[in-house]
């Protein structure tokens, strides 16, 4: 009864919030009903057990991703009469990702529930093996079924990094006001002053 | 407490509601006054390393202080800016408030006694302290105002670069006690010194982490010396410069409620949470949640010691802090531990 409850609650949520993200005019808005979205998607998690995919979605994703995301958006100067006039120049495009995506989900739902995907019963009976923690079976799986995939993701994520590093340097440029925090430390106070008596019009030298 | 109120009569689901609901309350309200007698610790505690005699007039030695503060707090008006942004500008400190109170669901205070024994405990904490940023960032960019913008900014680049090395501290703790359950952890650090003392802290592969997790919990919660978020000096107040009456004591309370929370994860992680800090028979005479009460005030008065005694952090140091010191740092340590683990056949 409160699982059925809270279901429909994130589910509501969810589909309102999403609705929400690209009716708001606002892009501050629109970021925060996504993050909203998020957040219930992970509520939903939670009721079919997935504990952990749960958490994850929600340090990841709103935790780190949607605040990068915030503060882009939160600098951004949008002109909304230039947003609106790109509407009906990208709306074939837009029609056209739409169906491809409607046509994913209509196959991916039918392969489901003709059971060609080893993903359990579509009334949930082969969820997860009781008994055993979310994080236990998915760290077995993924460091010895998928550890080659798993390892290759973390090599391309580790490019795309060395990547946006090498884009933003910018070498050494002129010589500018830089802290030796080693130096300072390292300093004593009887370095720090010294007693001279310099010949008048000599002048010291630092 | 579900078995109880079943006795009553009622069925399962009903009694599992009502039990939860009534956890919430026993949590909350010993909170909301913890967090009230803390800040009267915290002035006083300023007041005595200033050589002054801080709060001292409402009710003896004045403790009613916070009460008097609260109360008079209550009875202003709330003034929201004509330019700001009204609904996300009066939500922004309820964010803040009800994130700084989740944390504390799965918080053990005794053995067993926690609201909810999830698998994922300490995941669920560090998911909802990455929420706790929502709360500044919204506050920041709804008071259509300068100075809390700026704010907004620093504390988003700020929480995100400490929780980085949190996690990969977490992760060293998580490897040696084999779970994200906190009561496990807890239980895990029972008798860990040679037998005899209880906590991860006494270890000295895992006594450096500790160092970190102290001084990174600081930064997370925007404490002094990392209060660069309502730097006084540069920013008037941060993003709390436009906020007045009980929207800007929402923020409070949730600022201390949070750094209650990375005390008691100090003691939680490090320091054997509900378990004395001895492993002999006389010392569990006295109850778990005494001991854990002792352990979540002596990281208190450390973070008070710190916030009189230490200058404010500049911007860069703070980055440099985060992303060149305690980052290489705790990753090297993640590779030390699970290594050490490893080779000593910890995990067989």
């Amino acid at each position: 009864m409160i699982q059925l409850l809270a279901f429909y609650l994130f589910a509501a949520i969810v589909i309102a919030s999403g609705a929400l993200t690209i009716l708001a005019r606002n892009p501050v808005h629109s970021v925060l009903w996504l993050i909203l979205a998020f957040f219930n998607a992970a509520g939903l998690m939670v009721i079919i057990g997935a504990e952990f995919i749960a958490m994850l979605l929600v340090i990841v994703y709103v935790g780190a991703v949607a605040v990068l995301f915030l503060f882009v958006v939160m600098m951004l100067d949008i002109d909304f009469a230039e947003l609106r006039a790109g509407f009906v120049k990208n709306f074939p495009l837009g029609i056209a990702v739409a169906v491809v995506l409607l046509a994913e989900l209509v196959l991916g739902i039918g392969a489901y529930r003709a059971g060609a995907l080893e993903l359990g019963t579509p009334d949930g009976t082969a969820a997860p093996i009781v008994g055993e923690s979310n994080i236990e079976n998915i760290g077995a799986l993924l460091y010895t079924e998928y550890l080659f995939l798993f390892e290759a993701a973390g090599l391309i994520l580790l490019v795309a990094m060395v990547g946006a590093i090498v884009l933003t340097h910018r070498g050494n440029r002129a010589p500018r006001a830089h802290q030796n925090i080693g130096r300072q430390i390292a300093r004593r106070p009887e370095e720090a002053t010294v007693n001279t008596r310099p010949e008048v019009g000599q002048g010291v030298q630092l | 407490m579900t078995a109880f109120f079943q006795s009553l009569g009622m069925n399962y689901e009903w009694a599992w509601f009502v039990a939860t609901v009534a956890g919430i309350l026993l949590i909350a309200l010993p909170l909301m006054l913890a967090v009230a007698m803390v800040i009267y610790a915290d002035r006083k505690i300023w007041a005595s390393m200033a050589l002054r005699r801080g709060p001292n007039v409402v009710g003896p030695f004045g403790l009613l202080q916070s009460f008097a503060d609260g109360l008079k707090v209550f009875l202003q008006e709330t003034i929201v800016p004509s330019a700001a942004n009204k609904g996300l500008f009066l939500i922004a400190p309820i964010i803040t408030f009800t994130v700084a109170l989740m944390a504390w669901a799965v918080i053990p205070f005794n053995a067993g006694a926690v609201l909810a024994d999830i698998n994922v405990g300490l995941l669920y904490i560090l998911a909802i302290s990455s929420l706790g940023v929502y709360g500044v960032v919204v506050a920041g960019w709804a008071s259509n105002s300068k100075y809390p913008f700026f704010s907004a900014m620093r504390a988003a680049a700020q929480m995100i670069s400490y929780e980085v090395s949190i996690g990969f501290v977490l992760i060293c703790v998580v490897l040696w006690a084999g779970t994200f359950n906190l009561n496990a952890i807890i239980e895990a650090q029972r008798g860990h010194g040679l037998g005899l003392v209880n906590g991860f802290a006494f270890n000295l592969l895992l006594f450096p982490m500790w160092v970190l997790f102290l001084i990174s919990s600081m930064a997370e919660t925007a404490r002094a010396p990392f209060d660069l978020t309502e730097a006084e000096s540069e920013l008037v107040a941060g993003y709390q410069t436009e906020y007045s009456s009980m929207s800007f004591a929402l923020f409070w309370l949730g600022e201390y409620a949070n750094v209650l929370l990375m005390c008691a994860l100090n003691a939680i992680l490090f320091f054997g949470g509900w378990l004395p800090p001895l492993e002999l028979e006389i010392l569990y005479w006295i109850p778990g949640w005494i001991w854990f009460f002792i352990k979540i005030f002596l990281f208190f008065f450390i973070f008070s010691w710190v916030r009189a005694t230490v200058p404010r952090f500049r911007y860069d140091q703070l980055m440099r802090l985060g992303w060149k010191v305690f980052l290489p740092l705790s990753l090297l340590w993640v590779v030390l531990v699970s290594g050490y683990l490893m080779a000593t056949g910890h995990f067989v």
